[in-house]
């Protein structure tokens, strides 16, 4: 193909594309700049604040409740959910399992159902009384009061236990994908030396396993970051007892189209979309730092 | 026993245990969804009875099932959320693979520039967007309409970076150039030899942008005001409120809710685990 005379056809191709993208990515994208500097009364009438978003944003209470709350969310599944589907993943990964593309259908399963499915499916395990976990705990341990509110007293490990069920699964078979790439005759040759299983994970898999294992916790961390349904539903519709189950993304919501300032919700969006970045940028510099060792 | 032996036992507990709690919270779902109000009050899993295995069995009851088919609107609602995931997703796949195509296999000035804005825009984060998308719909006057929700996101940047990754190398230039030869158009060679190709691709993509659509949430609950347009997610969650303590109803209809994505799954599951960890072994 001659590149000299304009050809219409890759054009004719990317439209669509570019069409589309132009007008809802990069023009609210350039739009949310003046945005975040605007308080606004519903999406017509605003008015011009400057800076005022941003130097509220940082004395507003709420705002901190909410970063709080998604910080602990965020930490709680990653310390919870990634030990756990990298476990699973290494044991299901052994030779001679039996069922194996049954139990890793099975942990897949529920990853399929969706955050709102899932907030929905939980609603009635975390209830008083007749729900799952209180009446299990009470059938195990009489002295276990029925009556005990998870979604008051525990909002965020609750949420953190029904996430844990949506993505261990998910996490895992990626994982089991990474576990692939690990090099048996090595694992062999450190057995053969008599390198004990710890020693043989440490020094063996988790290299192998390592650039995949830091794009997992990425991913994890910026889907955690941006958690709205689990919260919404599951506390209907609010930010439950004194706010505690409130996360940065419902705040958004609730400032943007409960509020009707989309001025405010603009600013919370620009906080969150630099640090969901910074995490990116910081993963990419611990890879790059990891491989040049 | 041999001590392996013994190691591999154990290994089998702890992972048919593990599978065994996984599969709990579907199970009560369906239980929950089979009881009536009663029931559901008064036993976790299956009610009591004189029937086999000691379980009330004609105690079961369809009454949830049919009161969301017949005065609670969930047909509309799984009609809506078919509708719209549908459209959406035979819409970002078309768009995204024609796209990537164009980047992968063409050569013209500009691709670069073009190129390095799909780069850029992987790193965008969804909430920067929402607040001046809305403002943008509300403007076009596109709020409360299919249109406004689901056109922006038919042309997600990674949808057109995944193509084009894949039909760098699985394309080959002299098969298209062949192809050019023999008088083929554009558009016939782009359906009738590319997309074979990428065919398993092709597969998983589709199962994203459907799932993603499917349990979109917050994009309809912002966008859509008009009840008879909810899709099924606002449209339960809305009846959650409503029949908040009634959660025989909700279990049904999260089981209705969630069985189109399981069946899709199972049609494409091959194609959609291979090319959801693709991209993570060769990175």
């Amino acid at each position: 193909m001659k590149p000299t005379r304009w050809n219409p056809v890759p054009w004719l191709f990317l439209a669509p594309f570019l069409g589309i993208f132009s007008l809802f990515t990069i023009w609210p994208l350039l739009r949310s700049f003046g945005l975040a500097l605007q308080q606004t009364y519903g999406p017509g009438t605003t008015v011009w604040v400057g800076l005022h978003n941003f130097s509220y944003l940082f004395t507003d209470p709420l705002f901190w409740t909410a970063t709080a709350n998604t910080a602990r969310y965020t930490l709680g599944s990653l310390f919870v959910q990634l030990p756990l589907a990298l476990g699973l993943a290494l044991l299901l990964n052994r030779p001679g399992i039996r069922g194996r593309g049954f139990l890793r259908l099975t942990f897949f399963a529920p990853s399929l159902v969706g955050l709102p499915f899932v907030a929905m499916l939980f609603a009635p395990i975390f209830e008083k009384r007749t729900g799952l976990i209180n009446a299990t705990l009470h059938h195990l341990f009489t002295a276990w009061d029925p009556e005990f509110a998870w979604m008051q007293e525990y909002v965020m490990s609750s949420l953190i236990l029904a996430a844990l069920w949506m993505y261990a699964g998910f996490n895992m078979v990626y994982f089991l994908a990474a576990l692939q790439n690990v090099s048996r005759d090595l694992l062999e040759a450190a057995e053969i030396d008599g390198a004990g299983p710890w020693q043989r994970f440490r020094h063996v898999t988790l290299p192998d396993i390592a650039p995949v294992a830091g794009f997992i916790t990425l991913l994890s961390v910026i889907g955690s970051f941006q958690m709205f349904e689990l919260s919404y539903i599951l506390l209907s519709n609010s930010g439950g007892p004194e706010n505690r189950g409130l996360t940065v993304m419902m705040y958004l919501y609730q400032s943007g189209f409960v509020t009707g300032d989309l001025g405010y919700a603009s600013a919370i969006g620009w906080v969150l979309a630099l640090t969901l970045m910074g995490f990116a940028l910081f993963q990419r510099w611990l890879a790059r730092r990891y491989e040049e060792r | 026993m041999k001590p392996r032996h013994r190691l591999l036992v154990l290994l089998h507990v702890l992972l048919y245990g593990f599978a065994a709690l996984t599969l709990v919270p579907f199970a009560y779902m369906l239980c929950g969804a089979l009881k009536s109000k009663f029931d559901f009050a008064a036993t976790v899993f299956l009610p009591a009875g004189d029937g086999w295995g000691g379980i009330g069995w004609d105690r079961l009851t369809l009454v949830n099932f049919i009161r969301l088919f017949t005065e609670l609107g969930l047909p509309r609602a799984l009609h809506n959320s078919l509708l719209l995931a549908s459209v959406s997703s035979i819409l970002t796949v078309l768009f995204c693979a024609m796209g990537g195509y164009a980047l992968a296999k063409h050569r013209f000035r500009g691709r670069n520039i073009v190129l390095g804005v799909v780069l850029t825009a992987l790193i965008i984060p969804g909430p920067l967007l929402l607040a001046p998308s809305f403002q943008l719909l509300h403007s076009f006057d596109l709020l409360d309409t299919y249109t406004g929700l689901l056109l922006p996101g038919l042309t997600p940047a990674f949808g057109v970076f995944l193509f084009r990754q894949s039909m760098l190398n699985s394309v080959p230039d002299e098969l298209l150039e062949a192809a050019r030869m023999d008088g083929a158009g554009e558009f016939r060679i782009f359906f009738e030899l590319v997309i074979p190709i990428v065919r398993p691709m092709l597969g998983a993509f589709l199962m994203i942008s459907f799932m993603g659509t499917w349990n979109n949430f917050i994009g309809p609950q912002i966008i859509l005001q008009s009840p008879e347009l909810h899709p099924l997610s606002v449209a339960l969650n809305n009846l959650k409120g409503i029949y908040g303590t009634d959660y025989g109803v909700i279990m049904a209809g999260t089981l209705v809710s969630i069985s189109p994505v399981m069946c899709l799954f199972l049609l494409l599951q091959k194609e959609f685990i291979s090319g959801l960890t693709s991209g993570a072994v060769k990175g």
